[in-house]
């Protein structure tokens, strides 16, 4: 008997060892473990053996069992493995071919900018002010200390409707607008960005429509070097850290003293390029106190209150950012263009 | 303003500073130099040449040969086309080894077999604008007089050896549109002293007022004038010297009357008119404002009609000039003048603006006047011409002068505190710099204490006020030594509003979905501006178009974007998919402002996918677009309140096209464009949507709460129901949902199938749908009752069949 499952145990493992695949290891599993396999048959004939020979014949059994079915099960890991093997072998694809394209659009550049910019001064305080594209003359030109007889005026160079409605020709009417609204108490902190309109023919540098972006601060106790400090701030967070400002007086109506801000010029670092026409610097905002007549009319007491403007042109900082040459760019609205000012 | 460099050291020293260094100096502190210009430069080799002998060239008609002598050893021969060219003139002569602009070196050459050593030049040869070079030369050579010195500089002696500043003056600084004005402003940024003029004339006995008077009907229009008369003149050109600087300057020289007239407006900033004393048709000026209908013909031999705004100066009869803008060619200084009436005057700005902008006619005299000229020299002016007059035209001046003068001159005196000058700038200067830098500026002062009283110069109209005073205090100190501060008062908190924030977040989902923001014109044409609004009104007309693409303000975004895209599928850029949030116009009448609506709009066509190496391609289609749309709503949380009925829009597809509501209000359409259209724009199938931006935005929405996640499992249940091919999906839908109750958690369409198998006229939708209690896990039989309920609902009000 001990012969017997000796024999039973070296022919499985042999069988075993020669399946090639899962359907046979489980047909050896079933025709030497089963319940009618050779084993159980050997173990039948048991009870000729003496008492003291039966355990130990059961014991061999056993032993003759598990080993068996260790090494099924050992062989069976093996396959398994081959099997997944073989089938990944098969699924394997040229990683290096285009993934399927997710569409996206993007911001227009002058968007871009203007939320740029909209972020920075957010973050210092100020709000979002917006006012009407068709505005009256009031807001756009008397209260900003432009009257009727102003020679800055001239109505060729404003889309009038009547003679008292126009297209706005700047954003500094929001300005009145907002000061109005406050009622001679401060403080406000706002920028007004928006579209304004000038009679001008379209051309590389001219458009009747533009953007522009527009901030005040009104306040007791504003001072110019106030205006220095957070146009320097601007200047840095727009074109580069490396960026000074310098400040040249200019003339605005609705501002006293006002001047010109230029910042050093990022292309050349201020040593003179073709960008900054040799002098390291570039204009890119008139700003400067607000007028006392314009605090007044707005309903703030100039002896009491002070406070800055600044304004520029949007497609103006944009085109000296992004290198554009021609403003018509922005209102063309060619997909190659608008595609190029992905990164949001 | 063009400022040169050499002359202006007749009034400055200018020693130890090279050009573009006072252009620096002058932009830093306030007036922007634009550039400056070397007149000579590029040009070297250019003498003085005497011609001895001019004859036809042999072999071509239209050439001259000429014998020149250039101050050299020998004449030399050159040929040259001037039709001008003869014996005995003294010209400007480009030698061999010469250079003109343009880097064009004279060489010796054969024109027609005829030797040329060197060239005879034009003024436009040297480099001076044709505009600006006296008409008798304008077609040929330039003729020096005879006085200048064979084998001598040529350029030198037309004042090209000279730098041009050309100031961009702003509104304000009018006062620098002279050279006097402008050598106080660099006296003041240099801190050197001002060297005035003083006219010294010398009279005859005869006096001026026996034989002009002057009477001025309108004060306001012209508190102040003054006539002198000057006898015997010499008609003849000016000196080469003034020549040059008015040329230099922008003025193209006449004769030496009307030079000086010009050298004077150059020099004191005050325009003057030299008028023909014997042509001026009386005894009398008569100053006053014109009679409607009255007409002048002006020097520039235009025929003008006036109305009562415009102010004329009058010999009592007949309009005699334009007040401030232009002389009248009936009483012009011609060749045989003899005795001149010299106009020295003070007109009002606003009138003069008007006269100018009515007839188009800008002049160098009426935007002097327009901003302003300094009361306090128009008797000097007059003065100093009488001067030149009498120097350079011979001229006899008359003992004194014909005056009418209603002028009240009042300086300004404005005080100011130390406290606030540093309050207003953050600096801390001390009184004595302050008083300095008035002192450079030539402005009187007095101090008490820390208040400083400054009396401001008539030539500086434009300080009025003590702000004005703290930008020249600025501007002089240096704004780089204004130190840099932020507000430090009270602090407010920075923020988008709501409205804001959600309008960023739309612009940001629909650039991923796809849509590229566009930026488009407000204005369109009459045709244009109506179309596909959503509201119409009367459209909002400019009062002065540029021209009829331009002259309305529009009431839908569409048209313009449907541009946009015509532009782009003409340049075969592919898959154009673009939106653009932005106002429309709505008027209210002529009085009140329009309102202005935020719309939403986007358009796109072409293909949408294309997976190039699986070969998958998928065009737009309605419910591509629709697809976006839900999605933008379910991102700003009201999906549930839209819904989409069939529409006719105008422009639109009939059978392709919805309104959208929201709540119960229309708030827009999306749709495909209508063919018709789309053939217009040549495109091919386009999709276009708008909506109101602002009822979007504002639609309130319950403020954000966490809802459990579901722990039982939901039972989907699929139906085929066969309806009549009209019945539309979102009636099904509605019925579905209502007989569902509020176990039926979502129900979505799966199949639609019209082909073959189906009878004629029916169609049959699948619809999944998806019980859920979220306090149980729910039974079949639970299921069934309310699945039944839904399939008798569908029966009952729609028709439908479920399909075997
Ligand atoms: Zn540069």
């Amino acid at each position: 008997m001990q012969e017997r499952l000796k024999e039973l145990q070296e022919e499985a493992l042999q069988a075993v060892d020669a399946a090639a695949d899962l359907k046979k290891l489980n047909d050896i599993r079933v025709s030497y473990l089963g319940k009618k396999g050779p084993i159980t048959e050997v173990l039948k004939g048991m009870g000729k053996l003496s008492a003291e020979e039966r355990p130990k014949m059961g014991a061999l059994a056993n032993e003759v069992r598990d080993l068996i079915s260790s090494k099924i099960e050992e062989k069976q890991q093996a396959l398994e493995a081959a099997a997944v093997e073989a089938r990944l072998a098969l699924e394997t694809i040229d990683v290096t071919l285009p993934g399927r394209p997710v569409q996206t659009g993007n911001h227009h550049p002058l968007t871009r900018i203007v939320e740029e910019i909209e972020d920075l001064f957010i973050g210092m305080g100020y709000t979002v002010a917006e006012g009407p594209e068709v505005e009256k003359d009031y807001y756009n030109f008397e209260a900003l200390n432009l009257p009727k007889s102003h020679p800055a005026r001239d109505a060729q160079d404003s889309f009038y409707i009547t003679e008292e409605i126009l297209l706005r020709t700047q954003t500094s009417p929001v300005q009145a607008r907002t000061m109005e609204k406050h009622g001679g108490k401060g403080p406000v902190k706002i920028i007004c960005p928006g579209k304004v309109y000038r009679r001008d023919s379209d051309d590389a540098t001219h458009s009747h429509q533009f953007m522009q972006i527009e901030g005040l601060v009104v306040d007791e106790n504003i001072r110019m070097s106030d205006l220095k400090g957070t146009l320097e701030l601007f200047a840095k967070k727009l074109f580069g850290e490396d960026r000074e400002i310098r400040l040249r007086p200019s003339f605005f109506p609705f501002t006293e003293p006002s001047v010109e801000v230029d910042v050093s010029c990022f292309k050349c670092g201020g040593h003179g390029c073709n960008i900054c026409k040799q002098t390291g610097w570039i204009e890119v905002l008139g700003s400067g106190m607000v007028h006392p007549n314009v605090l007044e009319m707005s309903g703030f007491d100039s002896k009491k209150y002070s406070g800055f403007a600044f304004g520029m042109g949007v497609e103006r900082i944009a085109m000296l950012k992004y290198g554009i040459d021609d403003i018509r760019h922005f209102y063309t609205n060619d997909t190659r263009f608008i595609k190029q000012f992905k990164l949001n | 303003m063009f400022v040169s460099y050499k002359w202006l050291q007749e009034y400055v020293n200018l020693s130890g500073i090279t050009p573009d260094e006072l252009a620096e100096k002058i932009t830093r502190s306030g007036i922007e130099v634009e550039g400056v210009e070397v007149l000579n430069e590029g040009l070297k080799g250019v003498v003085i040449g005497h011609v001895l002998e001019r004859e036809q060239h042999p072999n071509a008609d239209k050439l001259n040969k000429c014998l020149v002598d250039i101050g050299e050893e020998n004449p030399v021969q050159i040929i040259c086309g001037a039709p001008n060219v003869d014996k005995g003139q003294k010209v400007a002569v480009a030698t061999v080894g010469a250079v003109l602009p343009g880097n064009f070196k004279i060489k010796k050459a054969k024109l027609r077999g005829e030797e040329s050593n060197g060239m005879i030049c034009s003024l436009s040869e040297l480099g001076i604008d044709g505009k600006l070079v006296a008409k008798e030369f304008s077609e040929g050579i330039f003729v020096f007089p005879n006085d200048v010195t064979v084998g001598e500089d040529a350029l030198e002696k037309l004042q090209r050896d000279d730098q041009i500043l050309e100031l961009g003056l702003t509104a304000n600084r009018g006062d620098c549109l002279s050279m006097l004005g402008v050598a106080y402003e660099v006296a003041a940024i240099l801190n050197r002293e001002v060297k005035l003029p003083n006219p010294t004339v010398k009279p005859i006995a005869e006096k001026a007022t026996d034989y002009i008077s002057i009477k001025v009907e309108a004060n306001e229009d012209n508190p102040l004038y003054v006539a002198k008369v000057i006898k015997n003149v010499k008609i003849a050109p000016s000196p080469l010297w003034m020549q040059g600087r008015l040329m230099a300057a922008g003025i193209r020289p006449h004769n030496n009357v009307v030079d000086i007239t010009n050298y004077i407006l150059l020099e004191y900033g005050q325009p003057l008119h030299a008028f023909d004393y014997d042509r001026f048709g009386s005894k009398e000026i008569l100053v006053r404002r014109a009679k409607a209908g009255e007409k002048i013909v002006t020097l520039d031999a235009a025929e003008r009609i006036l109305t009562e705004d415009h102010l004329v100066i009058t010999n009592g009869i007949e309009p005699v000039a334009l007040a401030g803008v232009m002389g009248g060619a009936n009483s012009e200084v011609q060749a045989d003048t003899t005795t001149v009436l010299l106009e020295s005057a003070y007109f009002k700005g606003e009138t003069v603006r008007k006269a100018s902008k009515d007839h188009g006619l800008r002049s160098e005299a009426s935007s002097r006047f327009e901003k302003g000229v300094d009361p306090n020299r128009v008797r000097a002016a007059a003065e100093r011409a009488a001067e030149l007059l009498a120097l350079y035209a011979s001229g006899e001046v008359l003992e004194g002068e014909a005056v009418v003068d209603t002028l009240q001159i009042d300086p300004a005196v404005i005080s100011i505190t130390l406290e606030k000058i540093n309050r207003v700038l953050g600096t801390d200067i001390s009184i004595q710099e302050v008083k300095s830098i008035f002192t450079r500026l030539q402005f009187e002062t007095s101090v008490d204490h820390e208040t400083i009283t400054v009396t401001v110069p008539t030539r500086r109209g434009d300080i009025t006020i003590a702000e004005d005073l703290i930008e020249e205090v600025a501007r002089l100190y240096g704004y780089d030594h204004l130190p840099s501060t932020l507000p430090s008062g009270s602090s407010t908190p920075g923020h988008l509003t709501a409205y804001q924030q959600k309008r960023r977040a739309v612009r940001r989902y629909l650039e991923g979905a796809g849509l590229y923001q566009a930026l488009t014109y407000s204005l369109t044409s009459e045709e244009k501006a109506t179309q596909f609004a959503l509201e119409i009104r009367e459209p909002i007309k400019l009062a002065m178009p540029m021209s009829e693409d331009r002259s309305h303000l529009r009431l839908s975004i569409i048209p313009q974007l449907l541009e946009v895209v015509k532009y782009n599928v003409a340049r075969q850029n592919d898959r154009v998919a673009l939106y653009e949030a932005g106002p429309v116009f709505l008027a209210n009448g002529t009085e009140e402002l329009p309102d202005e609506k935020e719309r939403l709009a986007g358009a796109i066509t072409g293909v949408w996918e294309q997976h190039q190496w699986q070969g998958e391609k998928k065009e737009v289609d309605f419910f591509v677009l629709k697809g976006i749309l839900e999605g933008l709503f379910a991102k700003l949380g009201f999906e549930q309140k839209i819904e989409y009925r069939q529409a006719i829009v105008e422009g639109m597809h009939p059978g392709r096209t919805a309104e959208v509501y929201l709540a119960g209000e229309k708030i827009g359409f999306v749709g495909q464009l209508h063919p018709t259209l789309q053939k217009e724009y040549d495109l091919k199938e386009t999709y276009v949507f708008e909506l109101c931006l602002e009822a979007i935005l504002s639609e309130e929405v319950a403020p954000l709460q966490y809802q459990s996640i579901p722990r039982y499992p939901s039972i989907t249940r699929d139906i085929a129901l066969v309806v009549e091919k009209e019945k539309v999906a979102g009636e099904l839908e509605s019925i579905i949902v209502e007989a569902g109750g509020k176990l039926l958690k979502d129900v979505h369409v799966f199949d639609l199938y019209e082909g073959e198998h189906m009878e004629p006229g029916k169609k049959s939708i699948a619809y999944s749908l998806k019980y859920f209690d979220p306090e149980k896990t729910l039974t079949d039989e639970e299921v069934t009752k309310v699945h039944d309920k839904v399939l008798t609902a569908v029966k009952e009000k729609a028709g439908a069949v479920l399909r075997g």
